[in-house]
């Protein structure tokens, strides 16, 4: 049989040429989704000038410039000045005083981006519980009109949002919850926790009652049983659900625009609002923006595996 | 382990009926198994008695004691189900320690350690300990599950058709172990199945169960040759019991009320006719020791066993002779 040409296919298998097809087509859309992303990475590396450039620098000189602003105020100072305060302390003093500024103290990123992990892990924390164990209910027990129930709590997800934002931003204002985290993970909860029941009851409505009778059976009362034996296996639920609530809750913008100013502000909010001389400081924004994608990758990667059964969940029966 | 009481038990799931006047004792070191069909009330049963149920009437005792009212937790039961029987989760080590970890015992991890090994040697899964629980054959799954209910010294084992998923060689494998652990141990057990082997090999009595009521309970003997209507006769024997209208046989006699005669392959002589015979044969199934031979008597069919040596052909006209069959009245409760 050597040497003999095998074309012999398998059915089921794609050929040569359709796996080619299929590979270009995952690399071209990838490229194009991650274009968007690669100019605002490229952008923080650029100095202002550069950022604002026509036609656009495609190739440029890496500058720490977009950081350093980001993270600073600045006060413009005369050359006598800045020569009196003697050699420049660290890289972002260096690259502030080329500008003729010097650093006035920190900026507002860090307390925006601190209250953007409180909110956003804060409300999805608190929409998994909550959606866990309304779930478990719906999906165990006889609850009546479980059915209207269900429905009602998914008609809360069928208008925009924004269209109770007025509503809600009077509301916050007599009860003094505007501008303040506990306003927003309240918010967020309330948005997210309709999605988190839904999720979560599909998966648990797979997991055989069983489980929950051999151990109270065993000894365990329900509750601990949904602790011992109900969580466990709902992890990929669990996990996929957080993912979903939290990356709404992280990008969300509208409600925080209208509801947070100060305080309790988020990032989306704040970096727009990053102004430099002359407008927009765009390498600033694109460092914001950078470093504010940093949370929800690490946490999607780390989920990654659960994600992917989570959205395909349902697709195929075991 | 303990004898358990159902009086008068009934339960109801909207309108159906799952089970109605229920009286039942299992002694104390007694295996009894409950037949019927699906839907016939016989999970319902141990459901109730492990207090997964509440009885919309009647009351549960377990050795003695009243347990209508109490959890699963309190009644001190092992429950082996048909299929989910371990937590996928863990390991087979912490699915036998589970129950022993539980709030109700707490018992110390040298005395878990212990008794699981013990429970694991008598199962022959040491072996499989440190392996996932969903990393195991179907018969070890099997053996685990019957293992967590081992490792903890329960009023009653109840067991939900263990053996069902399991393929043909493992099942009987399996049911002579189970057997043998409940000798050696003692054990009450109550077993549902619907499968008539597994029941007449294991049971010290079977309880018959149809449309949620116990119809007949006694020895296997006793169910198999004096079954109290045709429902419990036609649940065991294989082949099935034959019924037949008394017509088909003119010149038997039959009890007055006679509405049919359930005739067992022991019950049926056959000889081959010479001329003038009654009955034809239409098909020879062949099944290694023994063959089944389909016959037509009249307009009616009837099964019964010949040895494989016996030189019939389809179409050989043969002589049909009842000896001692059951009969049974117009009510379908049997006769004599």
């Amino acid at each position: 049989m050597s040497g003999a040409v095998t074309t012999a296919h398998s059915v089921v298998e794609p050929s040569a040429t359709s796996r080619r097809i299929a590979a270009f087509l995952v690399i071209l859309y990838a490229v194009v989704t991650m274009v968007p992303l690669a100019w605002i990475f490229a952008t923080a590396w650029k100095t202002p000038p550069d950022s604002i450039s026509y036609p656009p620098k495609v190739v440029f000189d890496p500058s720490l410039e977009g950081y350093c602003n980001l993270f600073t105020t600045r006060t413009r100072q005369t050359d006598e000045y800045i020569e009196a305060l003697g050699p420049p302390q660290g890289a972002c003093d260096e690259v502030t005083r080329k500008r003729e500024m010097v650093i006035a103290g920190p900026s507002n990123y860090l307390p925006r981006f601190v209250n953007s992990l409180i909110i956003a892990f804060g409300s999805t924390f608190l929409a998994v519980s909550l959606g866990v164990f309304s779930a478990y209910a719906f999906s165990r027990f006889k609850i009546p009109l479980a059915d209207d129930l269900l429905f009602f709590i998914l008609s809360t997800r069928m208008m925009p949002p924004i269209a109770v934002a007025i509503p809600i931003y009077l509301m916050y204002r007599e009860i003094g919850l505007s501008d303040s985290a506990l306003g927003m993970i309240l918010l967020y909860t309330a948005v997210n926790v309709s999605l988190a029941v839904w999720l979560l009851k599909g998966f648990i409505d797979e997991i055989p009652r069983e489980y929950e009778e051999a151990a109270m059976i065993d000894g365990y009362t329900r509750l601990q049983a949904f602790f011992k034996v109900v969580l466990p296996q709902a992890a990929t639920g669990i996990a996929a659900t957080a993912i979903f609530c939290l990356i709404f809750a992280w990008n969300e913008y509208a409600f925080a625009v209208l509801l947070t100013s100060g305080e309790a502000q988020t990032a989306p909010p704040f970096i727009p609002t990053i102004i430099g001389e002359g407008g927009m400081d765009w390498p600033a924004v694109g460092a914001g923006t950078t470093l504010f994608l940093i949370p929800i990758v690490v946490f999607t990667v780390l989920l990654r595996k659960h994600l992917l059964r989570g959205i395909t969940f349902g697709a195929v029966r075991k | 382990m303990a004898e358990v009481r159902l009086e008068q038990v009934e339960k109801r799931f909207g309108d159906t009926v799952a089970v109605t006047g229920i009286n039942l004792t299992i002694a104390d070191g007694e295996f009894v198994a409950l037949l019927g069909p699906t839907g016939a009330g016989k999970t319902t049963t141990l459901r109730l008695i492990a207090g997964l149920e509440k009885p919309d009437e009647g009351k549960v005792f377990i050795g003695g004691r009243d347990a209508t009212g109490q959890s699963p937790a309190e009644r001190n039961v092992a429950f082996v189900f048909q299929q989910y029987s371990l937590y996928p989760h863990l390991s087979v080590y912490d699915n036998l320690a589970f129950p022993l970890r539980s709030p109700v015992r707490k018992a110390d991890d040298a005395a878990i350690r212990q008794t699981v090994e013990r429970v694991a040697r008598l199962l022959r899964i040491e072996a499989k300990l440190g392996n996932r629980a969903t990393r195991l054959s179907g018969g070890e799954m099997q053996r685990v599950a019957i293992g967590r209910a081992l490792v903890r010294d329960p009023s009653i084992f109840l067991m939900d058709e263990p053996l069902s998923s399991l393929d043909a060689k493992l099942r009987a494998d399996l049911r002579l172990e189970l057997k043998h652990i409940q000798q050696d141990l003692g054990a009450t057990v109550l077993y549902v199945t619907h499968d008539q082997i597994e029941a007449l090999t294991m049971a010290n009595r079977i309880g018959v169960l149809d449309h949620g009521r116990l119809v007949q309970i006694g020895s296997p003997r006793e169910i198999y040759e004096t079954p109290r209507n045709l429902y419990v006769a036609t649940r065991l024997g294989m082949p099935a019991i034959n019924l037949l209208p008394p017509q088909a046989f003119p010149q038997h006699q039959v009890p007055p009320g006679t509405r049919t005669i359930g005739a067992r392959t022991e019950h049926v002589a056959i000889a081959r006719a010479n001329g003038g015979a009654h009955a034809k044969v239409e098909w020879i199934e062949h099944l290694g020791d023994q063959n089944h031979l389909h016959l037509r008597v009249g307009d009616h069919k009837l099964i019964t066993l010949v040895d494989p040596d016996v030189d019939l052909g389809v179409g050989d006209s043969i002589d049909v002779t009842l000896r001692g069959p059951l009969y049974f009245g117009t009510d379908g409760e049997r006769i004599g």
